[in-house]
């Protein structure tokens, strides 16, 4: 008998189990909602969509951290929010017409949003690489500390700049272009966001499912095990880090792009909270779990939070509920354990 | 005379006031099962620790293969030819037993660091293995969680990982604990087989494998290695059986 008989067969196509299936149906209406909305022109619902996503956005990238690589960091506000002060200070020189800095060679503001999401991703990488070349020396409960005692200093930073508003924040008075696309349409910036979820799950799944996928994977259950197998844990988890550190700042881009505003509550620490309760409450490590959990969040808030502004007292009893009873989120609720192979 | 592949050099561990190694001295040549042995509290895990990298030393050196690895990360050591089995096993559990070792056999092959192509349609990865997955008797079991296998498979498992690196030496941690008579049996034959490719150390409780499988045993008491030998001069020796054999012999 061939050794290679009693394995499962590669799968190259879409899994299409129940986890497959919520994925599906869960896009779906994210998808047809605002299509729906925008046709009978209530664009506040679309704009509801839009932040949805955006938040889902900077779930998929903290997920990646703590479901992949067992990285529960407590800071990713900081890359949130690093990547919608790119979008504002950007938007902000563009539209004064001033340089953003001149020495040692000039740098002018740009309302290109292709450029504003490179420059916040490289900007949210590099922060990530400093961060994370310290914070990863520690664990556990002192990772957790230490990445929200960064992400607490970055806010203090930004509020004690007054260049750029300080306290009161930066409005972006025109929202930032691609090309001659119409991103002030409510729809089109909708589909835009969209489309960077569905490439941010696409990327994140390319990668879990990757060498490098395995070896973060690893970090993750067994970190003894990875250094014995001849593959140092360490370059290994801050790339890991990295790459999450610039998805949710790609999403803070487009939330300052949505609100037209940045301000340090972006930076704040409740906000590194929030993005922790789309990944729990979705279901760590569930690719498609954060878009779960931030639609549950930001239809709470929404609605119950219309009623009652005691709204974040029924989040926590359904965080309450998703920790106590099922330990693998709304997803887990749904499709079971997460399968492995 | 054969030039030994794993050396270790007047290595001291101290933590306070316990010296938990002291001027530790062996060798392991090739083609030979070198026993470490002593009582519990020896300071066997301590010396381990220092030979695999979680443990720095705080003077002597640690030569693999003639270069001197003592500064060197256990991840390192391992891609330099040291594999290692734990007294526990450590495995990443709820993976199944072939990609536990997929991961040793992709370390072996060069960087972790390849984002795109899928390592579950990459066939020669997989196959590979599955080829040290049978090796070491586990055909059938290759796509069993490990959180799933037995004691004595997972050791198997870990010991495929250690021969995917394609190892120089192996260290071997209590490999008989929790496996049973026939699990032992087995694995005492398995180790013989590999002898003539890979040297052992073996550190074991287990007196009968020692005896049968050892060519050199080495007796570590209270930090210090108080006598090496041959498997019947350290039968015969007065003073192992003093410190160590005591009530059995």
């Amino acid at each position: 008998m061939q050794v290679t008989d009693t394995a499962p067969k590669p799968v190259t196509g879409f899994k299409f189990n129940r986890e497959g299936a919520t994925n599906v149906a869960v896009m779906a209406v994210l998808l047809a909602l605002p299509l729906w909305a925008s046709s009978v022109g209530e664009d506040y619902y679309v704009n509801l969509a839009s932040l949805i996503t955006i938040f889902a956005i900077a779930g998929v990238g903290l997920n990646f951290a703590i479901g992949q690589g067992g990285m529960v960091s407590f800071g990713h506000a900081a890359f949130f929010g690093i990547g919608g002060y790119t979008a504002g200070i950007a938007a902000f020189h563009s539209f004064e017409e001033t340089l953003f800095m001149s020495v040692p060679f000039a740098i002018s503001g740009t309302n290109q949003m292709l450029i504003i999401w490179v420059v916040a991703m490289a900007l949210c990488g590099l922060a990530a690489l400093a961060i994370g070349a310290i914070s990863l020396r520690t664990e556990g409960v002192y990772f957790i500390m230490i990445t929200l005692a960064f992400a607490q200093m970055i806010y203090y930073f930004a509020i004690s700049w007054p260049t750029y508003g300080g306290e009161d924040g930066l409005s972006i008075y025109l929202r930032n272009q691609i090309g001659a696309v119409d991103t002030d349409h409510a729809l089109t910036f909708f589909l835009i966001c969209f489309g960077l979820l569905l490439a941010a799950i696409f990327v994140s799944a390319r990668l879990s499912g990757s060498r490098f996928g395995a070896a973060l994977g690893t970090a993750r259950m067994n970190e003894t095990r990875l250094a014995t197998s001849g593959i140092n844990p360490f370059p290994i988890k801050l790339t890991g880090f990295i790459i999450s550190a610039m998805i949710t700042g790609l999403a803070g881009a487009l939330f300052a792009e949505l609100n037209g505003f940045v301000g340090p509550s972006m930076l704040s620490w409740h906000r590194s909270g929030e993005i922790m309760v789309f990944v729990i409450l979705g279901g760590v490590g569930r690719l498609y779990g954060p878009v779960i959990g931030a639609s549950l969040f930001v239809l709470l808030e929404t609605y119950i939070g219309e009623w009652t502004e005691h709204w974040q007292l029924l989040l926590g009893f359904a965080l309450l509920g998703v920790v106590l009873f099922a330990r693998g989120g709304v997803m887990g609720l749904i499709a079971g354990r997460a399968r492995h192979d | 005379m054969t030039k030994p592949v794993l050396q270790v050099k007047g290595l001291h561990k101290s933590f306070g006031a316990l010296q938990a190694t002291k001027n530790v001295s062996l060798d392991l040549k090739p083609n030979e099962i070198h026993a470490l042995i002593g009582p519990n509290g020896a300071g066997k895990s301590t010396l381990i620790g220092q030979i695999a990298g979680w443990i720095t030393p705080d003077s002597g050196s640690i030569i693999l293969d003639g270069e001197d690895v003592t500064g060197e990360t256990v991840a390192s050591r391992s891609q330099k030819g040291l594999g290692r089995s734990f007294q526990v096993s450590s495995l990443a559990m709820e993976v199944s037993a072939r990609r536990n070792v997929m991961l040793s056999v992709q370390a072996s092959q060069g960087s972790s660091f390849r984002f795109w192509g899928q390592i579950k349609s990459d066939r020669d990865l997989r196959e590979t293995a599955g080829h040290w997955l049978v090796k070491v008797g586990l055909s059938g079991r290759e796509d069993v969680a490990v959180s799933e296998l037995s004691h004595g498979e997972r050791r198997q498992v870990e010991v495929a990982c250690a021969l995917a690196l394609k190892p120089k030496a192996l260290l071997l941690d209590e490999p008989m604990a929790g496996l049973g008579p026939t699990g032992s049996v087995q694995l005492t034959e398995f180790l013989e087989e590999i002898r003539p490719e890979i040297p052992i150390l073996l550190i074991e409780h287990d007196m009968d494998a020692v005896f049968r499988l050892a060519d050199r045993i080495t007796v570590l008491v209270g930090g210090a290695a108080i006598l090496s030998g041959s498997v019947d001069e350290i039968r015969a020796s007065a003073l192992v059986r003093e410190a160590y054999l005591g009530e059995e012999a």
